[in-house]
């Protein structure tokens, strides 16, 4: 199962590594980046691998949310399955 | 594989357009909760709700983890309560009332539905019990809602009914005065009362439902007004395909969320609700759709036309997305709880009569509209005879939900705080309808009733 985690806020270093920092730390498995710079406006959606999270979902957003909070950025997480079942019939 | 433009599309609705999951309902049924002992009975009805719904609220709220999607409300509905009183007296309905509200503080839900009536062909010594005790239930609760069915297409009107309703809001206000007359906002009268309807004031958990049940009501104003608006100037049937598009989107959202509560509570999956209910941000309004429509105000001529459109395309586009619909589905039209319907209101541009006429194209009826608080009982109940006559020739839900707001006059404003907003007190006819109303006894149900 796959997890969309959506990043966005004011550019500044390091973005990058402290999210992917963190989903290894949790065993999140990165499969794909889409990242984008736009007038210092930083964007990014990263599709993780979450069939060996050593943690419960909701404890994984949790912690994204408060690294987001941390560096002033707005992280979410959201189940592929949102995805899925809005735009595939 | 997951397109980008998807992921973007589905992050924008809920981040800037207020996409939400409006309410996750159980209903729990109360009839193994009976007892000759009224004490008896509140213990039951306490016990079984704290049992049955302890874990609504955390299973929502990792639900929203899960998929990033607020859930506005977790919410209880119950068998409408004089369904179980047997011979409970009227103090005896305001304790099960207090009970329900006790329940629901302790689970943190945000509302609990079904101190609720169904007299649309008599009303039972009970029912009539309850229906004395609804001012004085919801003024010393907060969080009981009630309702009352006062016709149904096969049954007619009960007119003694729609009368007491007349006394029941005039008194509930009067009780609540304090509070800009809020009881009046927890409780509807209706029409053709749906049994599985996830969104109060009117939820209650039908006699004719499971043991305990999940529906789900989903919104998403915002979402169809913004679609809208990037359509331009595209013609009706472009529209329509737009609006059920989108709407398709909406609703596969609810049947994802619903399926998941129903697993992981163990709790049947009822119907997903499909309607667009409005919050008083900016951003979430059904009058605002009217307007991107090309209305200049909601209410101006073709505002019936847009929302009849609206509506259709709503349920065409929710009902290929759910396995199970039902509820009210349909576009709501409350007043205080919408920017635009307030807007319109403020300067003139809608009226109750408008209203009224809009109702016969979409859910629900004449939704939280404030009143001078000087509106006989007998005018209430002449306007809630004419809306429920709507519901019951059109085979359709309608409902009134009106406060009189004690001591408020036409040009004031009713401030209710949260998702119920603020109502601008509008104009009722002046002229009486009290001798009409007195005549007492039915109104026969209507000649397209008679279908076997």
């Amino acid at each position: 199962m796959k997890a969309v985690i959506s990043v966005t806020g004011k550019d500044n270093m390091g973005i990058i590594a402290a999210v992917s920092t963190r989903c290894a730390e949790y065993g999140a498995n990165i499969s794909d980046i889409s990242q984008t710079v736009l007038d210092e406006y930083f964007a990014m959606i990263m599709i993780v691998d979450i069939d060996r999270l050593k943690i419960p979902f909701g404890d994984f957003s949790d912690s994204m949310s408060e690294l987001g909070r941390e560096k002033a950025l707005e992280i979410h997480v959201m189940h592929e399955d949102i995805f899925n079942s809005m735009h595939r019939v | 594989m997951l397109e980008l433009s998807n992921i973007l599309e589905t992050i924008n609705m809920i981040r800037d357009e207020n996409l939400d999951i409006r309410t996750v309902t159980m209903g729990i049924s109360l009839f193994d909760c009976v007892s000759d002992d009224p004490g008896r009975l509140c213990e039951n009805i306490y016990e079984k709700l704290c049992r049955k719904a302890e874990r609504l609220v955390p299973v929502a709220e990792d639900i929203e983890k899960l998929y990033g999607i607020p859930v506005i409300n977790k919410r209880i509905s119950v068998t409408p309560v004089s369904l179980i009183g047997g011979k409970t007296d009227r103090d005896g309905y305001v304790k099960i009332a207090e009970t329900l509200d006790r329940a629901a503080k302790t689970l943190g839900v945000n509302f609990v539905g079904g101190y609720s009536a169904l007299v649309q062909k008599g009303m039972t010594d009970g029912a009539k019990e309850l229906m004395s005790s609804i001012p004085q239930a919801l003024s010393e609760t907060e969080l009981v809602c009630s309702s009352v069915n006062v016709a149904s297409t096969k049954a007619g009107i009960n007119m003694d009914a729609v009368a007491m309703c007349g006394d029941i809001i005039k008194e509930t206000a009067r009780l609540t005065a304090d509070r800009g007359s809020i009881g009046c906002a927890k409780f509807v009268v209706f029409a053709n009362a749906p049994e599985d309807n996830p969104f109060m004031a009117g939820a209650f958990h039908g006699s004719g439902e499971p043991e305990t049940v999940i529906n789900v009501g989903v919104s998403g104003p915002g979402v169809v007004a913004a679609a809208v608006k990037r359509a331009g100037n595209c013609s009706f049937s472009e529209l329509a395909d737009l609006i059920k598009k989108t709407s398709f989107k909406i609703t596969r959202m609810g049947q994802l969320v619903a399926c998941e509560a129903s697993k992981s509570l163990g709790v049947p999956f009822g119907i997903v609700d499909l309607s667009l209910a409005p919050t008083p941000a900016v951003g979430d309004s059904v009058a605002h759709i009217l307007e991107s429509m090309g209305l200049e105000s909601a209410g101006a001529p073709g505002t019936t036309a847009a929302l009849a459109l609206l509506n259709d395309a709503v349920k065409k586009g929710g009902v290929m997305a759910s396995s199970f619909v039902g509820g009210l589905s349909g576009a709501f039209i409350p007043v205080s709880e919408d920017a635009g319907m307030i807007d319109a209101v403020t300067k003139g541009a809608l009226t109750i009569e408008k209203l009224e006429a809009m109702t016969a194209v979409c859910s629900v009826g004449l939704d939280m509209i404030a009143i001078p608080g000087d509106t006989p009982a007998s005018t209430i109940c002449g306007v809630i005879a004419d809306e429920i006559s709507i519901g019951v020739a059109n085979t359709k839900t309608t409902a009134v939900r009106l406060i009189p707001a004690y001591g408020k006059k036409v040009g004031d404003t009713v401030e209710f705080g949260g998702l119920l907003g603020r109502a601008p007190v509008i104009p009722v006819n002046g002229y009486g309808c009290a001798d009409f109303i007195a005549r007492g006894g039915r109104i026969p149900a209507p000649i397209h009733s008679l279908k076997n």
